[in-house]
């Protein structure tokens, strides 16, 4: 077995530097890897690509990294609960890649799948499409995307061993088994880590060989963007 | 006239036994109180969720379970998660029996305008453009005019496409309305005590009304 265990966030993202490109997994600030992305606003490393679905509230997740414009591109499908964000796409400063959700899903799959592109129907028709190859299948159109190309991938998982197997917990799932597959080296932080043998093989979301570090997160604090609930005995 | 909640009330009877729903943000999200009862609905949910169910009591909120929404929610009985990538799957391969969502515009041929006012508004457009440009069926929920007095039913949209000649039925505060293949809204219903004129005023694309509109009923 590799032990791909290391002893925090600050040593997995050791040698993240200045101009990479990264993945960031989670949807809305369910399920994102808020250890390392805390240790990135600690390294202050700069002019970074990024790629996740959203980019956090202005005081949490990706918003810290806005707040101190470490970031030189974000490619996402959905912004609207920041509003740090919307100032310095409109401002100019920052370069911004909206693509549709599942476009970005895909095309982190394709990468982890070995295929350098996919076809989706989804954009044809709109500004999505611009500059892009378009392809007719059966009387459909659809748009050729590229496989991302990430130099890292960060995601949050539930519990993962010490082989980099890993287990998502409800929908903190989202976005992390899909960028675990695409990253040259992902990075997995998790609230429980254990030895391997001690996950059930039949039951791992992400086979280990996708994940290069592996710690056990701390502090966790979830937060949650709308809590929502019904009055008990209604 | 219709209230939000009664445009809702009117989509839910689209809904059929045994179909698979995803519900958009804003008023789709109420076609959830308004499901028929004695029929079996499972609601999507697109970052991973099929089987949604209500909101959890005061004390029981997870974190780690929400909707499309970013709302705490719950699962029901046969349930099932997913990642984000087989989530749009199974939209793109049409698994998901109809989409209802919100429109800034659309127009009479079909086309859709609901993520992007330039300069302006910069959210994005989520999963929206991959459940517009797959969906088998779309029912669009929203009012006939937005809020500076202009009709959103218009010849062909003004703001940046969300997806083109997709929409087939259109629901509003006034009216129920069929896209045509050909183009054009025909109008099927109206909503109780809007004349037909009045819709006709508030429709800046073609509208075609052939014989009786009935009025919209909820029962």
């Amino acid at each position: 077995m590799i032990n791909k265990v290391v002893s925090g966030a600050e040593e997995a993202i050791r040698d993240i530097s200045d101009g990479a490109t990264i993945m960031l997994g989670g949807f809305g600030l369910c399920g994102i890897p808020e250890n390392c992305i805390n240790a990135l606003v600690k390294k202050q490393v700069k002019q970074l690509t990024c790629i996740s679905n959203n980019a956090g509230v202005d005081d949490f997740g990706i918003g810290l990294m806005l707040k101190q414009r470490q970031l030189k591109k974000m490619i996402s499908s959905y912004v609207g609960e920041n509003a740090e964000f919307e100032r310095q796409l409109l401002s100019g400063e920052l370069e911004v890649d909206l693509i549709p959700q599942g476009t970005l899903a895909t095309r982190c799959l394709a990468a982890g799948y070995g295929m350098p592109a996919i076809f989706t129907p989804a954009g044809v028709g709109t500004e999505v499409a611009e500059g892009k190859e378009i392809r007719n299948f059966n009387g459909k159109d659809y748009l050729m995307e590229y496989a991302f190309d990430a130099d890292f991938a960060i995601v949050k998982a539930w519990k993962g061993d010490t082989a980099g197997n890993l287990m998502f917990r409800s929908t903190s799932r989202n976005f992390n088994p899909v960028m675990a597959m695409a990253g040259k080296v992902t990075i997995a932080e998790v609230e429980e880590l254990v030895e391997a043998g001690e996950l059930d093989p039949d039951h791992i979301h992400t086979p280990g060989i996708y994940v290069h570090r592996i710690f056990q997160g701390k502090d966790y604090e979830k937060r949650i963007e709308q809590r929502t609930v019904r009055k008990s005995g209604v | 006239m219709f209230s939000k909640e009664e445009i809702a009330q009117r989509i839910a009877k689209e809904i059929k036994d045994g179909y698979y729903v995803n519900l958009g943000i804003g008023i789709p999200t109420l076609v959830a109180n308004y499901i028929p009862k004695g029929i079996n609905v499972v609601l999507q949910s697109e970052n991973g969720l099929l089987g949604m169910g209500p909101f959890p009591f005061e004390g029981e909120e997870d974190a780690d379970l929400i909707n499309a929404g970013k709302q705490t929610i719950t699962t029901l009985p046969g349930s099932s998660i997913f990642d984000s990538a087989m989530s749009f799957g199974m939209i793109r391969a049409q698994k998901v029996d109809l989409t209802i969502l919100g429109a800034m515009e659309v127009s009479e041929n079909g086309d859709i305008a609901n993520w992007k006012i330039p300069g302006k508004m910069v959210k994005g457009m989520g999963g929206a453009m991959d459940l517009v440009a797959s969906a088998k069926n779309i029912i669009v929920a929203m009012q006939h005019i937005n809020k500076a007095g202009e009709s959103k039913l218009l010849p062909q949209c003004t703001l940046p496409l969300t997806g083109v000649k997709c929409i087939k039925k259109i629901v509003t505060e006034l009216a129920v309305l069929d896209v045509l293949p050909e183009g054009g809204f025909k109008l099927l219903e109206r909503a109780p005590g809007v004349s037909i004129e009045f819709i006709q005023q508030s429709t800046a694309g073609r509208l075609v009304v052939e014989g009786e509109i009935p009025e919209m009923r909820l029962d």
